[in-house]
């Protein structure tokens, strides 16, 4: 069934016309922006960008006068597709205690996004109309979460990549999964790389009883390999300067690449993050005491950090129905002070590098055909989605909100 | 027949004899025989000092704030009027004037408004700052007395912590007033606290919005029977609506009880009057035998709160979600007898707008909130305006401390997701959404939520239109003083003093 979806949308992109919006401001990639353009789509690639309001013969066009076009908003950490509705377990998944009921440790690494998401729960809909177009569906909790999928929100189950990255929690929540004690979960994380290293060396001895006990399980331990080799990042939930900073010297130590996410204290930590080239994901608005031992957080840590050389991703830290807010958490961090050029990468191309999706993020020609069209400046409160498209494919707007309006536009009480 | 009816009232008299089931005084004990005294119980009472009571007109006077002018800005009044290159004069706590270009006071601090915007004081008719601080550290969260379904005698004003370093970001995204409510854990979780945000407020009393009438947090839903399941409490909505009507039938019944005993108090010293009068007539000085008085019915807090529900004086603020709900809610009022003055969330209001209307039930939502549990599953952008375009007073609240930073933005997000719609609302309109009808839900807007003549100084100046995501708070304005500005930065509050950081 979902292979038959995917073979009927290849061929609808492969067969549909080309796609020509013509006349709108384009912002194709950071620092470079067209003011009065034309972008034409074909085959689910951007096969032409460049100034002027000529379609080519035969391309369907857009009018996209006065409006902006920009690639599709990536969320680099994301709830969409896992948390259906937050409080109920049915449509909760990748969310995970302070340990495992199966196997009673706080390790998770071999879980998949890529199994839990739902390419049929509302938000993803809802979000592709808020002009999101790729979602990295990121598992939470336990010491180790797992491993996030890239989605494209087209309703397609399967993902642009998996997996992306592994999702580790510090702090007190990882404290949380190992006895309470921050220092220790360190430590249940150093054990944990050093066992998947061993087995990764010579999985006969293992599969023979003929090593030492390991902290993980098999899954676990065989997951973790592509953070050895540094080909998957592992993304590490810290607040504190002191999460941050012990992050930092697990990363340098057992050479892994790592990301922060939230991030509450990052920006004290700029200088280092920077020297280390470690990104940082956060929520530009986050601006309160996260708790007692992060209680330092600064309105202006996105543009303090871009400044000091460090790669901010704005994201939602794990959103579902709050995920179309996105943009407005990039325009929160322009007003102050992130360049805008790097808030619109902070959420398009920077997300998309970091994790591995090749040809989106940017609108240059031969990129995945990833577009939205905009009534306006896309970080902007009145501005609206106009089109959407996804892999070279109009999307439908329609959702269960839309239909929600359209059924209580009018009202008509029923005789008591 | 009479005999009858006499006999099913008087059973006691029906037996055949003539004796009452009282017995008689026994008159010939000389002990007895002295006048019983009128002794006045309130004379034993030990009271002590009720708590200060103000007045609403108290929220327009304060010598102690200056003359300040701001001059050359858009201001947008929320009370229908735009005065582009406008000034607003500010006088000791009150605005004084408010529209087109003029020569300020002589002794006026004068700010330039050259191509700022002025709007009133933000209101946030959903809060939890200083019940639910930041950091949530295990010693806070005093916002849900969850032991019991029915905990009307708490009071947020008592959990209210004055130093939470979310109050001071609200105020710098140009909240100048809030109403904190407890949680909705409960059905009735207690009485809300209506704050002006005054930076370097030490105690309750001195965040306290003066003279503003008082609340009551109402839950229905998910909350209170999710929390009081595990409990034993209640588990059902079938329960949840048999709790409402059984906790005010039992105000009705305090109520009755409390009227019936200030009455009979009442009859009980005319009685006394009456006989020292006769007694200061009668040549043989002899007294006339006292009553003992009427037995004064315990104070109960919890039901002192409903029975100020029933007389009308305190606000109904209720936390609900469906469309049904609400109308449960509705005839409960019609029932008990009450009125609701609010409901919160309300994420299906638009669904029953026609009920809400007719009922005059204000509501207060978000822009863009929805599907965090089954009941908000049908939360729509639309909702403000297309209650809006039914004239039901409706608010943006934030029920966050991230959200409260950025009302106006929320309010600029549900303008846009109505004008989409085809629903005109104009800034005005999403202005008022954040700042008077708020003010009507808490029972202030005769003192605030617009900007007009002789209403209280709560004023914002902005960098640019509010409406704007790149638009920040410049000065903000409580009660008259200067209580923000952008370029000093925000007032730390004490817990977050530290060495190397701003005051």
């Amino acid at each position: 069934m979902r292979a038959l979806l995917v073979v009927a949308l290849l061929a609808a992109s492969a067969h549909a016309e080309p796609i020509a919006i013509v006349g709108a401001k384009i912002h194709v990639k950071p620092g470079q922006t067209i003011e009065n353009g034309t972008l034409v789509i074909d085959r689910g690639k951007v096969t032409s960008v460049g100034p002027g309001s000529r379609a080519p013969a035969g391309a369907k066009a857009i009018d996209g006068t006065g409006k902006v076009i920009t690639a599709g908003l990536i969320d680099g950490i994301s709830g969409v597709g896992l948390v259906g509705i937050d409080l109920e377990p049915q449509v909760v998944d990748g969310r995970f205690g302070a340990t495992d009921t199966v196997h009673s440790d706080p390790v998770h690494a071999s879980y998949q996004a890529r199994n839990g998401f739902d390419p049929r729960d509302v938000n993803v809909a809802i979000t592709r109309a808020g002009g999101l177009t790729t979602v990295i569906a990121a598992p939470a909790g336990g010491l180790v979460s797992g491993q996030s999928a890239a989605f494209a929100l087209d309703g397609g189950a399967d993902p642009v990549r998996t997996s992306v990255a592994m999702h580790v929690t510090l702090g007190p929540e990882g404290a949380g999964a190992a006895g309470g004690s921050r220092g220790k979960s360190l430590e249940i994380l150093r054990e944990l790389l050093d066992d998947a290293r061993i087995f990764g060396k010579d999985r006969k001895d293992y599969e023979k009883n003929a090593k030492r006990r390991m902290i993980a399980d098999r899954r676990d331990l065989e997951a973790l390999q592509p953070v050895l080799a540094r080909t998957l990042p592992m993304v590490v939930a810290a607040e504190s300067e002191a999460d941050i900073r012990a992050a930092l010297r697990l990363a340098k130590e057992l050479d892994i690449r790592i990301a922060i996410s939230g991030g509450a204290e990052a920006w004290r930590v700029a200088k280092e993050l920077a020297a280390a080239k470690v990104p940082v994901m956060l929520d530009p608005t986050a601006n309160l005491p996260v708790d007692l031992a992060a209680s330092e957080v600064s309105d202006e840590a996105a543009a303090i950090l871009n400044k000091a050389g460090v790669q901010v991703v704005i994201t939602t830290l794990g959103a579902s129905w709050g995920a179309r807010v996105l943009r407005q958490l990039a325009g929160n961090a322009v007003a102050r002070g992130l360049p805008w050029d790097k808030a619109l990468a902070a959420i398009t191309s920077i997300p998309a590098s970091l994790f591995g999706l090749t040809g989106r993020g940017t609108l240059e020609r031969g990129a995945v055909a990833d577009v939205v069209l905009w009534s306006g400046d896309p970080l902007e409160l009145t501005t609206t989605v106009d089109t959407v498209i996804i892999e070279g494919v109009v999307q439908s707007l329609e959702n269960h909100q839309t239909k929600l309006l359209q059924r209580y536009r009018r009202i008509s009480p029923l005789p008591q | 027949m009479q005999r009858v009816v006499a006999c099913v009232l008087w059973i006691a008299a029906c037996g055949g004899t003539t004796t009452t089931s009282y017995p008689e005084r026994p008159t010939e004990d000389p002990k007895l025989d002295v006048a019983a005294p009128w002794i006045d119980p309130d004379s034993f009472w030990i009271r002590g000092k009720p708590a200060r009571q103000r007045a609403l007109s108290d929220a327009l006077t304060d010598p102690t704030a200056p003359i300040i002018a701001i001059r050359g800005a858009t201001i947008l009044t929320a009370a229908g009027k735009r005065f582009d290159n406008g000034t607003i004069v500010l006088e000791r706590g009150a605005i004084t004037y408010v529209g087109a270009d003029k020569e300020p006071p002589k002794n006026a601090t004068v700010i330039d408004g050259k191509g700022k915007f002025v709007t009133p004081g933000i209101i946030d008719s959903h809060s939890h700052m200083g019940v639910y601080p930041a950091p949530s550290a295990k010693a806070h969260g005093d916002g849900n007395e969850a032991v019991a379904p029915v905990t009307a005698y708490a009071r947020a004003e008592y959990g209210y912590w004055p130093q939470d370093p979310q109050l001071s970001r609200a105020l710098a995204g140009g909240v100048t007033t809030a109403l904190i409510l407890p949680g909705s854990a409960n059905l009735i979780g207690g009485r809300g606290f209506t704050v002006s945000l005054r930076p370097g407020a030490r105690t309750a009393a001195e965040a306290g919005f003066p003279g503003a009438p008082s609340t009551v947090k109402m839950a229905c839903g998910e909350n209170p029977k999710r929390v009081h399941a595990e409990k034993g409490g209640l588990q059902t909505r079938m329960a949840e609506y048999a709790a409402f009507r059984t906790a005010f039938a039992e105000a009705q019944a305090y109520t009755a009880k409390k009227a019936a005993y200030d009455n009979a108090w009442t009859v009980w010293q005319m009685k006394r009057k009456r006989a020292e009068q006769i007694e200061s007539r009668r040549d043989d000085a002899k007294k006339i035998a006292g009553e003992t008085a009427p037995e004064p019915v315990p104070v109960d807090l919890k039901l002192e709160t409903l029975s100020g529900v029933l007389r009308g004086e305190v606000l109904v603020q209720v936390h609900c979600y469906r469309a049904d709900e609400m109308a449960q809610m509705i005839q409960i009022a019609d029932e008990m007898g009450f009125r609701i003055r609010s409901f919160h969330h309300a994420l299906e209001a638009y669904k029953i707008r026609d009920l809400l209307a007719k009922n005059n039930i204000a509501v207060n939502t978000w822009a863009d909130w929805f599907g965090f549990k089954l009941e908000a599953y049908d939360g729509i952008p639309e909702n403000a305006a297309l209650l809006t375009q039914l004239n039901v007073r409706t608010t943006i609240h934030s029920d966050s401390a991230i959200g409260v930073q950025r009302l106006n933005q929320e309010a600029a997000k549900a303008q846009t997701a109505g004008n989409k719609a085809g629903i005109k609302i104009d800034d005005d309109t999403a202005l008022r959404w954040i700042t008077a009808n708020p003010a009507r839900v808490l029972g202030i807007d005769a003192v605030t939520g617009t900007l007009q003549e002789g209403k209280r100084a709560d004023v914002v100046m902005w960098s640019g239109s509010p409406m704007s995501v790149y638009t920040r708070a410049e000065v903000v304005i409580v009660g008259g003083h200067v209580s923000y500005e952008k370029t000093k930065g925000m007032r730390a509050s004490d817990f977050e003093l530290a060495e190397g950081k701003a005051p």
